[in-house]
């Protein structure tokens, strides 16, 4: 508290005698202002150094020609300009081909789901806000997935999904008969609703608490008045609760894309380094062209452009929802 | 008063400041000298190995004892650490990257030309060879996987393996079976009989992408194709490969002798179902003690040679095994070469292989050793012969360990495939083997 209300007095204190002695308030000035930033300095040279400047590495490394041949003395690879770009995105040719299918699956794969947790944490959420018996317990019970370690959790999936002793087998084949014969989950088509299963199952307890934080916002009279003229459950979901939540759910989508499109530990754990067509994630393809092809300048070409996309589609939603909020406002 | 607090209060934050650089600055310098610490006195070592024994615990078990009886007679002590094989290569091409390694390390056999390429692994010249008791003391197809040929070796051998057809005697008994069948036309006639009621008669690994790799290079052998010209250019997709996937996968899709549900094993599944009778034969190299360890007991299954078409093991078309093993391999950046050697030297020295190899169930390379009684048993007599007359190298190429990638997908792709019920002819064998082809073209 002391140290704002001092910086902020200081150059107004100075301000005054300027015209009398014109050197003492730049001197009073420089340390006042240079004080937040000052104090920022740590944490933005950690920052440099351990996020920056590995992606600035990782730049550089897609225009040079990085195989196991330049590899011991990378720095010296051979620089090859936008040949590792060109290779990529060329469509005729297959390594283009493979990204564009894989990068495909992905959007396909994210929008599924982020919907799904989505509407599952909401809908949770919602069920949760009144008082009942239980309800601590049952939130508690549904916080548990993301309380697990990721890995432990996504090897148990795999145990679970396995075709001939696997949990999911023995109950939708044996016990329930929903299935002919028993199928494989892990290996062709099927895998792209396992690796779904598990995200989803992974990721709605964060959209779950986010949103139950965000409810705790919403004013208590206005459902209140709602019912008082006559507005049944739905509507006051419709009008009320999922109105107020919007600057939350804004937030919560935009994190949960991110965190979904760029997932690398559940396909992973669940495939191996060598993943189904069907759940080829763009970040599991850009680790098997750079680490099982030992072909890391492509490897890095890829990362480069989907942090592109990313960025752009970050950027895009951050100006259309800013965007709507100035205009609901005004 | 408000000055001097906040003067105060500068005067603390640019201290805090200070302090939490040079915090920042000292882990780095801590950063540095900590990882530049691998050998830099001629009196330690530090040692990757593989893990060869039924988990790590057990390696290191195994190996301790041994360490400590080397750091006796030269007074170097040894750090061990056993690697996993899922982050092994990995592992290696990083402390390629940043120069910063163990001494003395295991690899796979076959990425020994990958490894050479890198540049990473110092070169095993005559000298160096000397100082263990130079090149004849090894077995010569050993020897044929330690790097591209032409070059200095990039690692010596360590522990060797071939490949051998184990059969479940009890389902062989039952189904009146007399014997193993040598060719493959016998195998799938055989294996016919042994697939019913549940049990099947071939175990495979569908996503084991080096274990894929082991059996179509055999195959392709078989078939007159070699995955790579002459030059070393990746050649996936001639008649001989495709007939060699083809004739594999074909024993899941169009022989039916292999379960659906193996499309997925890549964790040793297929022997747990052998010791548990759901499966009459498995393709494998040194299972003796893996058998053991899944309660079986020795007399219960037999060994015999892969089958060929032949029927009669040999070189060229009767090839039946690929020179499976491990290399020990110095690396490039140690400061303690000399340590290092002395090492190898300990390692391949006819006491320790006759003793780690026994334990393993793997066969010494080193001639010497293999006179041991150990070595007599039934099924190490048929992979001492299989390696010695019919074992060929894995293509010593700069690329392989991408081959192994790229192929071995190819194979678990087509396994998927076959166990989804969809058909696998020699198109969809081509294609696969095709766009294999195609990643490798990247590079």
């Amino acid at each position: 508290m002391t140290v704002t209300t001092t910086a902020s007095a200081g150059p107004r204190d100075d301000r005054e005698p300027a015209p009398a002695t014109p050197p003492s308030p730049r001197k009073g000035r420089r340390p006042g202002r240079a004080l937040p930033y000052l104090l920022l300095l740590p944490a933005l040279l950690l920052e440099i150094l351990v996020h920056l400047l590995p992606i600035v590495i990782g730049v550089a490394m897609s225009f040079r020609e990085l195989t196991q041949f330049s590899l011991r003395d990378w720095g010296a690879a051979p620089w090859r300009g936008l040949d590792n770009f060109r290779l990529v995105v060329d469509l005729d040719a297959p390594a283009g081909q493979a990204l564009l299918r894989s990068f495909v699956t992905t959007c396909l794969f994210t929008v599924a789901s982020v919907g799904l947790c989505w509407l599952l944490g909401t809908a949770a959420a919602v069920c949760l806000q009144d008082t009942f018996r239980g309800r601590g317990l049952l939130r508690a019970l549904f916080l548990v997935p993301y309380a697990l370690p990721v890995y432990t959790a996504v090897i148990t999936w795999s145990f679970m999904f396995q075709r001939d002793n696997g949990l999911v087998n023995y109950v939708l084949h044996d016990q329930l008969g929903l299935l002919d014969s028993p199928s494989f989950w892990l290996i062709g088509d099927n895998s792209f609703w396992a690796l779904l299963t598990v995200s989803v199952w992974k990721g709605w307890p964060f959209a779950f608490l986010v949103v139950m934080a965000g409810l705790q916002n919403v004013d208590r009279e206005m459902y209140e008045a709602a019912a008082l003229d006559g507005a049944g459950r739905w509507q006051q979901l419709r009008r009320i609760t999922l109105p107020s939540l919007r600057p939350v759910s804004q937030v919560l989508v935009l994190v949960l894309f991110l965190w979904t499109f760029n997932d690398f530990n559940t396909p992973f754990v669940l495939f191996g380094k060598a993943a189904p067509e069907a759940a080829d994630l763009v970040s599991i393809h850009i680790y098997q062209s750079s680490f099982a092809t030992w072909n890391f300048g492509a490897g890095s070409a890829m990362s480069v452009l989907l942090l592109l996309f990313l960025l752009l589609v970050t950027g895009v939603y951050l100006f259309l929802t800013s965007r709507e909020r100035r205009v609901s406002r005004g | 008063m408000r000055r001097i607090r906040a003067r105060a209060v500068r005067a603390a934050a640019g201290g805090a400041a200070v302090l939490s650089l040079l915090a920042a600055a000292t882990a780095c310098g801590g950063g540095t000298s900590a990882s530049g610490g691998s050998g830099e006195s001629s009196k330690t070592l530090t040692y990757w190995a593989s893990n060869q024994g039924p988990n790590i615990e057990a390696d290191k078990k195994i190996l301790e004892p041994e360490l400590r009886k080397f750091e006796k007679r030269t007074g170097i002590k040894v750090k061990l650490e056993v690697v996993p094989w899922s982050d092994l290569l990995n592992r290696i091409m990083t402390a390629a990257t940043s120069g910063q390694g163990p001494d003395v390390l295991n690899i796979g056999n076959t990425w020994s030309a990958s490894l050479q390429a890198t540049g990473a692994l110092r070169p095993w010249d005559e000298a160096s060879l000397e100082k263990i008791g130079g090149r004849d003391r090894f077995v010569e197809s050993a020897l044929g996987s330690t790097g591209a040929q032409g070059q200095d070796p990039a690692a010596v051998p360590l522990y060797s393996m071939s490949y051998a057809l184990y059969y479940h005697k009890k389902m062989f008994a039952e189904a009146g079976i007399a014997g193993p069948p040598a060719t493959w036309d016998e195998l799938v006639a055989t294996g016919k009989k042994l697939s019913r009621d549940g049990t099947w008669a071939l175990g495979a690994e569908g996503a084991n992408l080096s274990n894929n790799i082991h059996q179509v290079f055999v195959l392709g052998k078989q078939h007159g194709a070699d995955f790579f010209d002459a030059q070393g250019r990746p050649d996936f997709t001639s008649d001989g490969a495709v007939k060699a996937v083809k004739q594999y996968v074909d024993f899941m899709a169009e022989d039916k002798i292999i379960a659906p549900g193996n499309a997925e094993y890549a964790q040793n599944q297929s022997l747990s179902d052998f010791a548990k009778g759901r499966t009459a034969m498995v393709l494998w190299q040194a299972a003796a003690s893996t058998f053991a360890s899944q309660g079986m007991a020795d007399d219960e299954w037999g060994v015999a040679p892969v089958p060929v078409a032949s029927g009669a093991p040999g070189q060229g078309t009767s090839t039946n095994s690929m020179v499976a093993g491990i290399n020990l391999a110095v690396f490039k950046n140690t400061r303690n070469v000399d340590g290092a050697l002395k090492f190898v030297k300990f390692m391949t020295s006819d006491e320790e292989q006759r003793l780690l190899c026994s334990t393993y169930g793997s066969i010494p390379p080193v001639k010497a050793a293999q006179t041991d009684p150990a070595f007599d048993r039934p099924e190490l007599k048929v992979l001492r012969s299989t390696l010695a007359t019919s074992a060929q190298a894995l293509p010593q190429v700069p690329n392989e360990s991408q081959f192994e990638t790229v192929v071995g997908t190819a194979v678990k792709n087509l396994f998927a495939a076959a166990a989804g019920g969809r058909a696998v002819s020699e198109e969809s064998v081509r294609a696969e083997l095709t766009k294999a082809q195609a990643q490798m073209a990247q590079g």
